[in-house]
């Protein structure tokens, strides 16, 4: 199934493994900020309803 | 169909982005998985750069947005200075460090892709040099928005600081042209064939371009709403404390 990378095999391999990974922690830390955020409003505006 | 400033109101905003936000990130990850997967198993090597032309499908859709959100914060930053949205702020604000991780991507990728074509990792070529600045204005943009407490001034000077580095987001796109020099090749896509890359090329490249656009909308619309919910939050607050 792996496509036959030759001599540059470190190469492409690296930039495929380098740009996911920034890519996931990009979406993960995007999502927790979110999920941080929504729960922190709704706790706020719990307390001002009383 | 309403005006476009109705997306200004947070309320307005935040309903879309609830609406938009579930099938843009469908459509991102489809994308981004065929124009990914198409392009590492299905495509044939180059016969001058070997397999390392699959590098292409990460570092021209990363680089392309890494110029192209730049300029929607632009965009952003003007209708703040001139209309005072504070959404508009809040999406330049929120859009920011996506910038960063595809200007980053960009530049990794491009030196991982330098070091086996030209011999050597980096290059003080215009096009590199331009990207390089690029990046380190997205990180002072960042930190601008960190170090001023109130928000209104904060979004003033970002914004400024944002029409500034503007100069070198065309630079990064038109480097090439300007100089004419340097080891950076010129555009890889072009409306003339006999420029443009082979179609086997650039079908899974298209697709890849369409995936980092998609994964950005859904990034700066989830990023937009937290912003405007941690701005409510902490209104709510300083009014709790003013009892």
């Amino acid at each position: 199934m792996m496509p036959e990378l030759g001599k540059y095999a470190d190469a492409v391999l690296s930039s495929y493994i380098v740009s996911i990974v920034l890519l996931v922690v990009l979406v993960a830390m995007s999502i927790r900020a979110a999920r941080k955020a929504r729960v922190e409003l709704e706790q706020a505006e719990e307390r001002k309803r009383g | 169909m309403g005006s476009i400033w109705e997306y200004a109101n947070p309320v307005k905003f935040i309903r879309t982005s609830e609406i938009v936000l579930p099938w843009v990130s469908i459509l991102a990850v489809m994308t981004l998985v065929v124009g990914l997967v198409w392009g590492f198993f299905f495509t044939p090597d180059d016969f001058r750069q070997g397999s390392t032309v699959k590098i292409i499908y990460l570092h021209v859709p990363s680089a392309l947005m890494a110029i192209n959100v730049w300029f929607m914060m632009l965009v952003t930053s003007l209708i703040w200075l001139i209309r005072r949205h504070h959404v508009s702020a809040l999406a330049a604000k929120a859009a920011a460090p996506i910038g960063v991780i595809m200007t980053l991507i960009a530049l990794a990728t491009g030196a991982i892709w330098g070091q086996p074509m030209w011999g050597t990792w980096w290059a003080w070529d215009p096009r590199l040099t331009s990207f390089l600045i690029l990046f380190l204005f997205y990180l002072g943009y960042i930190a601008l928005w960190e170090a001023i407490d109130n928000p209104d001034t904060a979004a003033d000077l970002t914004s400024v600081l944002c029409i500034v580095g503007s100069v070198f987001a065309v630079l990064s796109r038109y480097a090439v042209n300007f100089w004419n020099q340097g080891l950076h090749q010129g555009a890889t896509l072009s409306l003339d064939k006999e420029e443009n890359i082979a179609d086997v090329f650039s079908t899974p490249l298209y697709i890849s371009i369409a995936g980092f656009v998609f994964l950005f909308i859904a990034l700066v619309f989830l990023r937009t709403r937290t912003e405007i919910q941690k701005r409510r939050t902490k209104a709510l607050l300083a009014r709790e404390r003013l009892g």
